[in-house]
């Protein structure tokens, strides 16, 4: 009987070890897989864009060295991805927190439902949404009121564009797309609260509005971080939405209601892409390539205040 | 990208000339021709070859028309390369393109024949003008969109409109965003109308011009740019512009407002440049014409075909599908389709002559 069991057991253990190892194989398989895709994209942009960056400025037609023609580019997709976030973040913790802490439980289940449906809708909608409606609604009764009160700031220098196609209706647009992601992460940081925490705060006299900053907010803080920095990402790669709703240039300009904006990089790729021969090519695919460091860039950071706030 | 399109299109052509063998050869006036005809370039006529195929189909069933708007480089270089039968090109052959198709075509050649004539309207959004319509001397649309005038009440544009009330409200030049062959055809006709004020060329990417104004991308959206802002005023395609009001140019004196007949008067009053082949139909296309009746802002696009093809099947689908497209009906399905402005009746006649010397080589 004994020897019996004991081999039963063994045979048991055997089986599992199999197990174990198959499973640990397909794990380490997808993880490998996914580091060779991301290095296979890298090294596919960088042998790209080779030729765009070792070339001459004279061999383009605009004759713009890389930086000339990649600056105002880079420029134009952080002023874009910050104004959304900077719009989008403080909307998305408030709206977390109402979901979690003020809302009752049945209408924050429906309400939250339809903030992740705005996950859902594809970015050419949102384009359309952007050119069709919110932007000839801001050029006639927002931009107008903007500039005239507050003109002298650089922001609001104008002219306003009439169709309203500027960089502030394009960075609102963007807000509207990152919300639900940015919502999303905070909600369910705010929801895990330690009840004890919570009760400890109201049971010493706290208010609702105290007890969330002494209890919710700091256990909250680095999600809300990391959150936004997804935001941002998302925000940074975006480029139907803003193709369709930023009016171009090639310059620099913090003008937020004009005419005359600098491009972001993924815009710019779907606009000049389709016509695009030979060099101008590489020279698009290395603006490729800066985004994607751009990009890496924002989720280190992220990560790193993401853990250190944990910690 | 078009390299890499060939052999598909290669294949497909082959199967076409097994097609063709099999079904025709007994003579190129024969009615019932079989087989398929591939074709390759210029995306501007994509909406227009959709209404060519359709209306080919029902002329000559058995046929197959295939097209790939791949662009016009890639269009010719594909043609040259023998991976289709035609290209369709927003410009002609050129002379060392022509050497090349004696490779590809045998003594004879290849020859471009403008098929296809695009109106581009200048359209504005200044509904305090009401039902006038605007007139607008070539100085003063360059002067717009080099950022010089800047208001509607300037005295360049009141002395186009004389007794016209101009509002005193901002000029926002529309253009597109993308690069595009109608911002090279339009800024080709200010670059020749009025090359004191428009000096940067003719360009198909904006910022290679003087900048400023609002870009927006496609057709659709310079449309859409237009009629969302009052105070606008852009290029586009004419068939694309709804209700929007277009501006007449001024012409030989007059000042001549866009219809089909008009604009197609074009290749009319055009130089011809020939390549190489005598039957060649490029033009240079002439923006200042003398005559105030013919619109000068238009986009013209050719195919080019060889003048000899190998086998009697291929030639027969070539010069029936060619002819038709030039004639009468062929032009009312692209104008149908597209949009387009009909060749007038002297070029068609020429055309059709070119088209007869599509043969079959000797041997």
């Amino acid at each position: 009987m004994t020897i019996e069991q004991s081999a039963r057991e063994e045979r048991q253990v055997r089986v599992s070890k199999v197990g174990d190892r198959v499973f640990l194989g397909l794990s380490r398989g997808a993880g490998v897989f996914i580091l060779v895709t991301l290095a296979g994209v890298a090294l596919f942009l960088f042998r790209e864009a080779l030729p765009a960056l070792q070339a001459d400025a004279t061999e383009f037609r605009d004759s713009d060295t890389f930086l000339q023609y990649v600056g105002p580019l880079v420029f134009g997709t952080v002023l874009a991805s910050v104004l959304a976030v900077v719009l989008a973040a403080p909307l998305a913790v408030a709206v977390a927190l109402y979901l979690t802490h003020y809302a009752p439980k049945r209408l924050a289940r429906t309400f939250g439902l339809f903030v992740d449906l705005l996950a859902a809708i594809p970015s050419v909608v949102f384009g359309l949404w952007g050119i069709a409606f919110l932007a000839p609604l801001l050029a006639r009764h927002v931009y107008p009121v903007l500039h005239e009160n507050f003109g002298w700031i650089p922001l609001f220098a104008g002219p306003v564009v009439p169709s309203g196609r500027s960089m502030l209706t394009a960075g609102i647009v963007l807000a509207v797309m990152i919300l639900p992601l940015m919502t999303a992460i905070s909600r369910e940081a705010f929801s895990r609260t330690p009840r004890l925490h919570e009760e400890a705060s109201l049971a010493l006299g706290a208010t609702r509005w105290e007890m969330i900053r002494q209890a919710v907010l700091p256990f909250g803080r680095s999600a809300v971080v990391s959150g936004t920095m997804l935001g941002l990402g998302r925000a940074l790669g975006e480029t139907m939405a803003v193709a369709m709703i930023l009016s171009p240039a090639d310059l620099f300009s913090v003008n937020l209601i004009g005419p005359e904006n600098p491009n972001t990089i993924a815009a710019n790729i779907a606009l000049r892409f389709p016509e695009a021969q030979g060099l101008d090519v590489n020279r698009l695919l290395a603006t490729g390539l800066v985004l994607f460091a751009v990009t890496l860039v924002v989720n280190l950071v992220a990560r790193r205040i993401a853990s250190g706030g944990a910690a | 990208m078009p390299t890499r399109r060939i052999p598909l299109i290669a294949i497909v052509a082959l199967l076409a000339v097994a097609c063709g063998t099999a079904g025709g050869g007994t003579g190129s006036t024969a009615p019932g021709l079989a087989g398929t005809l591939v074709g390759a370039g210029a995306s501007s006529q994509a909406a227009a070859m959709d209404g060519w195929k359709a209306g080919f189909a029902e002329v000559e069933p058995g046929v197959t028309v295939e097209y790939d708007p791949i662009g016009s480089g890639g269009g010719r270089s594909t043609f040259l390369a023998g991976g289709s039968d035609f290209a369709g090109s927003d410009s002609p052959l050129k002379a060392e393109e022509f050497e090349q198709s004696l490779d590809r075509c045998g003594p004879l050649g290849a020859i471009s024949v403008p098929h296809y004539i695009s109106p581009i309207a200048i359209a504005y959004n200044l509904p305090s003008v009401g039902d006038t319509v605007l007139q607008l001397s070539p100085e003063t649309v360059a002067g717009i969109f080099a950022n010089q005038i800047v208001n509607w009440n300037d005295p360049k544009i009141a002395a186009d409109n004389p007794g016209v009330d101009l509002p005193d409200l901002a000029i926002n030049p529309v253009h597109r965003s993308d690069e595009s062959g109608t911002s090279a055809n339009f800024t080709d006709y200010l670059a020749q109308a009025a090359p004191a004020v428009w000096t940067w060329g003719s360009i198909e990417v904006w910022d290679e011009g003087p900048g400023g104004g609002e870009g927006a991308d496609g057709t659709s959206g310079v449309v859409a740019a237009i009629r969302a802002g009052e105070g606008s005023i852009g290029y586009a395609d004419a068939s694309q512009i709804g209700d929007l009001p277009a501006a007449a140019v001024g012409v030989g004196g007059g000042f001549v407002r866009f219809s089909p007949e008009a604009a197609g008067r074009i290749v009319d009053s055009s130089e011809r440049v020939s390549s190489g082949s005598e039957w060649d139909y490029a033009i240079e296309v002439n923006r200042t014409p003398d005559n105030p009746d013919t619109y000068p802002i238009a986009l013209v696009s050719y195919h080019i075909f060889c003048l000899e093809y190998e086998d009697q099947a291929k030639a027969d689908l070539v010069k029936a599908f060619m002819g038709w497209v030039g004639s009468e009906d062929g032009q009312a399905a692209a104008a149908a389709s597209a949009g387009s402005a009909p060749i007038s009746d002297a070029v068609r006649d020429a055309i059709a002559r070119s088209i007869d010397q599509v043969t079959v080589a000797d041997g």
